[in-house]
């Protein structure tokens, strides 16, 4: 486990008004896993861990956000909301003709959205270019978010190992675990990156505070990788 | 370090990695990216700009989709390898990575068409000019000139558009100008209106020495898509007899076209490499060109019997 001491109070769960405009988006109050495996990650990046500003969300040297399992939208929808980016408004008529939300988001339409994303094994691709070329201009960080059966695509062993050899210490990629691989990961997600030259945490989706501080790490000289389990009960950080 | 006063590169290949020292001097804000393919021929560029040199290895998935994160960071990449290898394998990366992502790129392929004659069907992608126009936002240039290759590549260089810039081993003697337009290169004694033919980039040569004797006029474009239209309508007339002559898929610019002349009669030939089957042959590219009806005896051909 990581030192690392988050700078003010952490909160133990993603508050109740950002559960609900979820709920907005996705049409009812329970809780659909797809649709919200990702919502304690997203939450927390946007709340505790990434500098953006929703007044200036072109800012050269803000941090990115890049949501590659684009099919699980909500949650990002809603806490960019939560955040400012764009009206609670616009959480209630997704994927309508009028909308800028849909399905899969799509970046020219929505404040706050870096990538347009949707097919699989595009964002982490696309994150390392974006760590290539902000490394050494800006200290902005590069966070991408990815599922663990969109690993299966190709493009992102093609995108760890080159993340790995260009040793992109701006560059974080979280892998939320929901286990839905079909063929599963033998040995695991983590060590895989590991092989690579990443530095690998593993968490479970509702420890806060190690959440927090994984999300939170940066190596300067390597890019860090968080897997995020979503129906583990063991919470351990590899090297 | 001294520099040696050379003549400039006439194969177009080369002229690129030449003029890549000097486009990164001259545009801070330019990449390259590479898939390995290359990387052995632009030393002093790799030497003179650490960093700005990206090879990802042989993984065109991400040549393409570092270049549309470099682009979403602001920077400009100008991305290369062959053509099968640029477009095709790594398509939906093309239309996703850059173009869903609004972003621009400079894709330069090497290996046209049936230039890698010897090394079959693997290496060869006739089709690269349809799929990139298949997708919005693209500008195709098919120079036949190093000159011009020198001419595009700096312009496109401090640009911001999606360009795929298409360089082949065919090319012609001398330069013509790479301003998007098409421009009449022989009047051929014949009235405005007559018979047109449309020489696409390095088929102008082939071309003009398969028309040397035939009634027809000749123009010529290094800028096959988006289309000249308005020039195609001015030279071809109102009733036109055009044949277009390209250095890949045959009938790649049958659609823009034939809407360029939807508001007349008009009866128009497209000259290409056929598609219909595979040329399961190696060989040389002269073989190649010969086979396909590609070279000045098979255009010559192809544009007697279709003027009658």
């Amino acid at each position: 486990m990581t030192t690392t001491t988050p700078a003010h109070a952490v909160p133990t769960s993603v508050p109740q008004h950002v559960r609900d405009l979820v709920a907005r988006v996705t049409g009812d109050e329970k809780h659909d896993p797809s649709a919200h495996s990702t919502l304690d990650v997203v939450w927390t990046l946007y709340d505790q861990v990434l500098r953006v500003d929703p007044a200036r969300p072109d800012d050269p040297d803000r941090d990115r956000f890049l949501l590659s399992k684009g099919h699980g939208p909500a949650s990002t929808y809603a806490v960019l909301a939560a955040k400012g980016f764009f009206p609670a408004s616009w959480l209630d008529d997704v994927a309508s003709f009028d909308s800028p939300l849909g399905h899969h988001p799509d970046r020219t339409l929505v404040p706050g959205v870096e990538i347009g994303s949707g097919s699989l094994g595009h964002g982490l691709p696309l994150a390392v270019g974006l760590a290539m070329g902000l490394r050494g201009r800006s200290t902005a960080r590069v966070v991408v978010l990815v599922g663990d059966a969109e690993l299966d695509e190709g493009s992102n062993a093609e995108a760890i190992q080159v993340a790995g050899r260009y040793g992109l210490g701006n560059l974080t990629c979280v892998v939320v675990d929901n286990h839905s691989d079909n063929l599963g990961w033998p040995g695991g997600i983590a060590p895989r990156f590991a092989l690579e030259g990443w530095a690998a945490g593993e968490v479970r989706t509702h420890d806060q505070p190690r959440l927090t501080a994984a999300l939170r790490r940066t190596e300067p000289d390597r890019p860090t990788v968080v897997v995020v389990d979503t129906t583990g009960t063991t919470t351990q950080e590899a090297a | 370090m001294t520099t040696l006063a050379t003549a400039p590169a006439l194969d177009l290949r080369t002229r690129f990695y030449d003029e890549l020292d000097p486009l990164l001097d001259a545009h801070p804000d330019v990449d390259v990216v590479l898939a390995v393919i290359g990387s052995g021929y632009m030393g002093r560029a790799i030497a003179r700009h650490p960093g700005r040199v990206i090879d990802v290895g042989i993984r065109e998935q991400a040549l393409i989709g570092v270049a549309g994160g470099l682009a979403l960071a602001g920077r400009r990449p100008i991305v290369h390898t062959f053509a099968s290898f640029l477009v095709e394998r790594p398509y939906e990366q093309v239309k996703l990575d850059l173009g869903h992502q609004d972003v621009g790129a400079v894709l330069v392929s090497a290996g046209a068409s049936y230039d890698v004659s010897a090394g079959g069907r693997t290496h060869q992608s006739p089709a690269d000019v349809a799929l990139i126009s298949a997708l919005p936002g693209w500008t195709v240039h098919v120079p036949g000139h190093a000159d011009e290759v020198a001419e595009l590549l700096h312009r496109e260089a401090a640009g911001t558009g999606r360009t795929y810039l298409r360089l082949s081993g065919q090319r012609n003697a001398r330069p013509g100008p790479v301003d998007g337009r098409l421009h009449l290169v022989r009047d051929g004694a014949i009235a405005a209106g007559g018979p047109l033919v449309v020489a696409v980039g390095p088929m102008l040569d082939s071309v003009l020495a398969a028309t040397a004797d035939l009634p027809v006029r000749v123009a010529w474009t290094a800028t096959p898509h988006p289309l000249d239209a308005e020039g195609l309508r001015a030279l071809a007339g109102p009733a036109p007899v055009l044949a277009v002559v390209e250095p890949y898929l045959e009938g790649t610019s049958a659609a823009p076209v034939a809407a360029a002349l939807a508001d007349r009669p008009s009866r128009v030939l497209h000259v290409g490499v056929p598609g219909e089957a595979e040329l399961r042959r190696y060989g040389t590219p002269r073989e190649h060109a010969a086979a396909h009806g590609l070279d000045a005896a098979g255009v010559r051909r192809r544009v007697s019997a279709f003027l009658g």
